[in-house]
């Protein structure tokens, strides 16, 4: 007898759970992968441990066009495309380059941001001053990103690879690689930071994207809206101002 | 997400070349932890107090503190003191090794503990001083006893030394994740990587109960 009402209360419980999201007014959660070691995209606050930045600013304004409330799951880098094919959130938003490869495994909203590559190397450093005089020498870069595939290519290099963006910055300070290949927005973020580096012009144009689930082409129609309503409504001016104003 | 091994023997080469970095590492620290563990261990029993403070420290200390934070340490932290760079591979020998020093410590010590007591007053009333007490009669009973937790420093190591991917150097997990990085293909990467990890720990505890058949004396 106990058991069957603990079965019955089990089983109300249950069907409690399914319905509730449709009784309550809440809102659609939209969960969003991002790697929160790359400032000023996405990074955590030291003190209060929330997630900034341009990217998350961007999807909590999308969100908020398309009434979907946000919810950030924070992944290493390497395992962000991996964690979105499985679920474990909708999308991601952290500064990630639509690439062919990239596109084999998911599907990319409209570019919401241009970026480059640049060459980081210490400031004293009068040798290397182009992607071309990179090869044979040693490069660290943050593991899987765009930096680390043209590091790659490049002929004879050994490319040291991290995890994190500030380890492979660290590395050079190091004096233990060469040059760092990584994007302009966090070179030019690092070397305010550290005056003893410097960073050349962009080598690469690429595009950053929200990727997503490609069986989930519905979401992918709600964010290239919530994006459009965002650039026309001048929130997206707003939010770059913020993070970008005066580079 | 349909799984697709057809990319397995594609990234095998990759694999294997982490494969041998891995092992490298892991007998290379053990071997050291051996050196250092061995001297350390006999510390901890010597009659010698500061001696034996030292290498209590040092055991506390390595084992109180995880591996990653000491990788950290001697990588990211010893060349802002020294002012030029370590080699990855060098810090990671030199992590894992004074690592695995403070683990064999403790094996030797309960090694050394467990020979009766007996063998000690035998020989040091044969006349033998204290240091060739402990070199020929206390210390070869004790290494035939320490050999089965040996092999498990020496597998517990090559699991452990996955953590040098956070200094750039490429091993077996680290190959595996600059795969994935270039696939997406994460479980049949990751599961091809337990299962070449699985086949060198096998083989080390085969090696194990081997050395301990050929050290058993009869009586």
């Amino acid at each position: 007898m106990k058991r069957l009402l603990a079965l019955v209360c089990l089983s109300s419980l249950v069907v409690a759970a399914l319905v509730a999201p449709g009784v309550g007014a809440a809102k659609p959660v939209l969960k969003v992968g991002t790697s929160a070691d790359f400032p000023p995209f996405e990074f955590q606050d030291e003190k209060t441990g929330e997630y900034l930045g341009f990217d998350l600013d961007l999807i909590r304004a999308i969100g908020d066009a398309i009434g979907m409330d946000t919810q950030i799951v924070n992944t290493g880098w390497d395992g962000l495309i991996p964690g979105l094919m499985t679920g474990n959130y909708d999308c991601i938003a952290s500064a990630m380059t639509i690439t062919d490869e990239r596109l084999k495994a998911v599907s990319f909203s409209d570019p919401y941001f241009s970026a480059g590559q640049v060459v980081v190397t210490m400031a004293k450093d009068t040798k290397i001053k182009s992607v071309s005089d990179l090869e044979g020498k040693s490069i660290s870069v943050q593991i899987g990103t765009t930096g680390d595939l043209v590091a790659s290519d490049i002929k004879g290099v050994t490319v040291k690879r991290f995890n994190l963006a500030p380890d492979a910055i660290q590395e050079l300070r190091n004096g233990a690689s060469h040059a760092c290949i990584i994007d302009l927005a966090v070179a030019s973020q690092i070397a305010r930071e550290y005056k003893d580096i410097k960073y050349g012009a962009p080598f690469t144009m690429e595009y950053y994207g929200i990727a997503i689930n490609r069986s989930n082409t519905g979401l992918l129609k709600k964010i290239n809206r919530g994006l459009a309503m965002v650039k026309a409504s001048g929130k997206y001016d707003e939010i770059y101002d913020k993070w970008f104003a005066g580079n | 997400m349909v799984l697709d091994f057809s990319i397995i023997p594609g990234i095998m080469p990759a694999l294997m070349t982490g494969a041998k970095m891995t092992i490298e590492l892991a007998a290379i620290a053990v071997a050291i932890g051996l050196v250092i563990g061995s001297f350390a261990g006999i510390a901890r029993v010597s009659g010698n107090r500061v001696v034996k403070i030292i290498a209590g420290t040092y055991v506390d200390f390595i084992r109180g503190t995880p591996l990653l934070v000491q990788l950290f340490l001697v990588y990211f932290g010893l060349p802002t003191l020294i002012h030029r760079p370590v080699p990855a591979f060098m810090a990671a020998i030199v992590a894992m090794g004074i690592n695995s020093g403070a683990y064999v410590a403790e094996i030797v010590r309960a090694g050394i503990q467990s020979i009766d007591k007996g063998q000690t007053e035998a020989a040091r009333s044969l006349g033998l001083t204290s240091a060739q007490t402990m070199r020929y009669i206390i210390f070869p009973q004790a290494f035939r006893r320490i050999i089965p937790p040996l092999g498990n420093e020496f597998i517990a190591m090559l699991k452990d030394s996955s953590l040098v991917s956070v200094i750039a150097l490429e091993d077996l997990l680290r190959k595996g994740q600059v795969v994935i990085t270039r696939t997406f293909r994460p479980f049949e990467v990751y599961a091809v990587v337990a299962l070449i990890y699985l086949v060198m720990t096998l083989a080390i505890s085969k090696l194990v109960s081997w050395s301990e058949r050929k050290l058993r004396t009869v009586g």
